[in-house]
């Protein structure tokens, strides 16, 4: 790290002893970017703030919350009505977990599509992948924290799904509840385990962020910046460009949150839990839909628990499914139609998962759960293999190779030598 | 053998008419003062809606989440407050002597609740459990609606639907089977200000003040949501053209 010297005499002299000045400067200011990342660039930035509004509103909630099955749901509508400001915390909060899944699930679409999980970036991806798992762990916790009906029989189902694992199962399930059924102790864990995640995902998002910064964004064209010219400074070029999407962000999350604050909600978690009752249809949060569609398109329970885990766990090994060179999506002309298919295929999955299993939704779900597969299992690795990308261009400043167009891009290049 | 095949035949039967039965329920749509972005409660119909709540609800079903002095919300001022939570009598204690003992309400107690405990309730109504109606707006798709189709919706099965002993025929409920008697028949209550007493218009009344116990806070929050929508919309005009103008400077290819 370069010892920058800072103008400001005290920055200085901590800066000597303890370098965060130097540090931030070199992370955030002067750190290289490439300089033609499009919006879809703009959701990992908005992943960690949205991260902080969840963490920041779920500790004050915290305080006025009580974790146990006969005030549960007393305390969250007491949040509601007595809480000063209760309701906002707490609509902010329950919607802001779903904006959570819109922010990460555009940020994984753009990462697949420009082929950012490859090599030299492997190991950001799976960090990527293990975020998202805690993610799910933790929004599957919080959901049954307000302890209504949904909470109650979401936490059932899906606590039950561990007893399909041969041998240890029942044993797993008994650790999960702290009992021999959903219950007070399951609720108290739940709750304890809530509050401990989002601390896990912090220090996975920084190491996601040491990882980045090793060598820097991809970007819509995929090829390595090739020197100053393809990049600018962080600060202030993305900063603002990363603060404009944000006030944009912010803009449709306050939409959601004080005009249609329960659109993403079910109206069975506005009654308090009762064991005694099941619910007619029990369904997840939206944005586990498209993976309880895979666990119930299999109609085996340890299947469709393996098929589900396997849906999540095939990302992991994608940067060696899809073997192709090229990253972006825009020089694949196969790929990129596969990518559209398999785009498809997730939105048919998360709206299945929402129906009941009967009938056609059953077949159509094993057909769009076959189909999850193939893509990383088969398609992919046979893409790589048969495919004939279009020419990569020379750099990120010359996008266009060949003939005029190259002398196009040299004339540009020489326009931006003069700036 | 030949039994098992007349359930079957049976079931065949019974079945499209079960799944008619518990589907196509019918919801009517109203345009409520309190939907859409800028929607507000009507104080008016609150107050019809609480007072038809005391005289036809409340003697089967509890609002455990309301305390008397949520009723400023609905126009009442202090002294109308602690006149009304004073014609309840709640009970309190222990006392000094180790005894529970009853006294009039005050404006910090919330509503009593019809029945001592959920069985108690289904011992009272057939063994079925009245719900409380605190969140019940948000607790049913399309709450409003729902509610108040449900309240207007009781009528003389078609023919050739049997209604079981103590069920009653609605067509807006699931399954048209419900518990609860009719309770409304137009002229239930006698409103003060002379608003439209059949049953349509009190079931709209009730359907404002349910709506309200289930989000008191809907106006201020849609009140905040304003101011804090035009902040947002100025900053997202602001940083875009400090955006654009930061970047002029870098050529785009």
């Amino acid at each position: 790290m370069s010892a920058k010297q800072f103008s400001n005499p005290v920055v200085r002299w901590i800066d000597h002893r303890l370098p965060v000045f130097s540090f931030l400067d070199h992370e955030l200011h002067e750190y290289p970017t490439p300089k033609n990342l499009n919006y879809f660039w703009n959701f990992g930035s908005l992943a960690g703030i949205t991260l902080v509004i969840m963490i920041v509103t779920g500790i004050v909630l915290a305080m006025s919350y009580t974790p146990h099955v006969d005030h549960a749901f007393d305390s969250v509508e007491r949040i509601m009505r007595d809480v000063n400001h209760g309701w906002l915390l707490r609509y902010i909060h329950m919607n802001g977990a779903s904006f959570f899944f819109i922010v990460v699930y555009i940020h994984i679409f753009r990462g697949l599509y420009y082929g950012s999980y490859k090599a030299p970036r492997e190991l950001l991806w799976m960090l990527g992948v293990v975020i998202l798992l805690l993610m799910m762990a933790t929004a599957f916790m919080g959901y049954v924290l307000p302890w209504g009906q949904m909470s109650f029989w979401g936490a059932t189902v899906i606590t039950n799904l561990f007893s399909a694992i041969p041998l240890v199962g029942d044993s797993i399930v008994t650790l999960l509840w702290g009992g021999f059924s959903v219950d007070n102790p399951t609720l108290n864990r739940f709750f304890a385990l809530h509050y401990l995640m989002p601390f896990l995902i912090a220090g996975v998002v920084i190491l996601h962020i040491i990882a980045l910064h090793r060598f820097g964004s991809n970007n819509p064209i995929g090829i390595d910046a090739s020197g100053p010219q393809d990049t600018v400074p962080f600060h202030p070029y993305y900063t603002i460009k990363d603060f404009f999407g944000l006030s944009v962000f912010l803009s449709l999350f306050a939409a959601a949150v004080f005009f249609f604050p329960n659109f993403m909600g079910h109206p069975d978690n506005y009654i308090p839990a009762d064991p005694m009752q099941t619910p007619a249809h029990i369904v997840p949060e939206w944005y586990f839909l498209p993976f309880y569609a895979i666990l119930r398109a299999v109609p085996d329970k340890l299947g469709g628990v393996l098929a589900m885990f396997g849906a999540i766990a095939v990302l992991f090994v994608l940067p060696w499914l899809d073997r192709s060179p090229v990253r972006s999506a825009r020089f694949r002309p196969a790929f990129k139609i596969f990518f559209w298919l398999f785009a498809i295929d997730c939105v048919v999955l998360g709206y299945l998962g929402g129906q009941p299993a009967e009938g056609i939704y059953v077949v159509l779900s094993r057909v769009a759960t076959v189909w999850y597969f193939l893509h990383f299992l088969v398609f992919l690795p046979l893409l790589s293999v048969f495919e004939t990308p279009r020419p990569l261009p020379q750099s990120i400043s010359s996008p266009v190779l060949g003939g005029g167009a190259a002398l196009a891009g040299a004339a540009a290049n020489a326009a931006k030598e003069k700036v | 053998m030949r039994r098992s095949l007349t359930a079957i035949l049976l079931s065949l039967l019974a079945g499209p008419a079960l799944a008619a039965g518990g589907g196509d329920v019918l919801i009517k749509e109203r345009d409520w003062s309190f939907s859409g972005p800028l929607g507000t409660y009507d104080k008016a119909a609150m107050q019809r809606g609480f007072q038809a709540y005391q005289e036809v609800c409340a003697g089967c079903h509890s609002l455990d989440l309301i305390a008397f002095r949520n009723l400023a919300d609905l126009g009442y001022n202090e002294a109308e407050i602690k006149a009304i939570a004073a014609e309840y009598d709640i009970e309190d204690g222990p006392d000094d002597d180790g005894e529970m003992f009853t006294r009039p309400g005050r404006p910090a107690d919330r509503f009593p609740a019809p029945y001592a405990n959920n069985q108690a309730a289904r011992a009272s109504n057939n063994g079925a459990l009245p719900p409380d109606l605190s969140l019940i707006v948000k607790a049913r798709a399309n709450g409003a609606n729902y509610l108040y189709s449900l309240l207007t919706s009781y009528g003389e099965a078609p023919a050739g639907t049997e209604v079981p002993d103590g069920m009653h025929y609605n067509a807006a409920y699931s399954g048209k089977m419900i518990a609860m008697p009719q309770p409304l028949y137009g002229d239930d209550v006698s409103y003060a200000d002379g608003a439209d007493s059949s049953a349509e218009g009190i079931a709209a009344d009730l359907v404002q003040f349910l709506a309200w116990t289930a989000e008191p806070k809907m106006e201020t929050r849609k009140r905040t949501g304003v101011a804090t929508m035009l902040f947002l919309l100025v900053l997202v005009g602001f940083s875009y053209r400090a955006m654009k103008v930061i970047w002029s400077d870098v050529k785009k290819a």
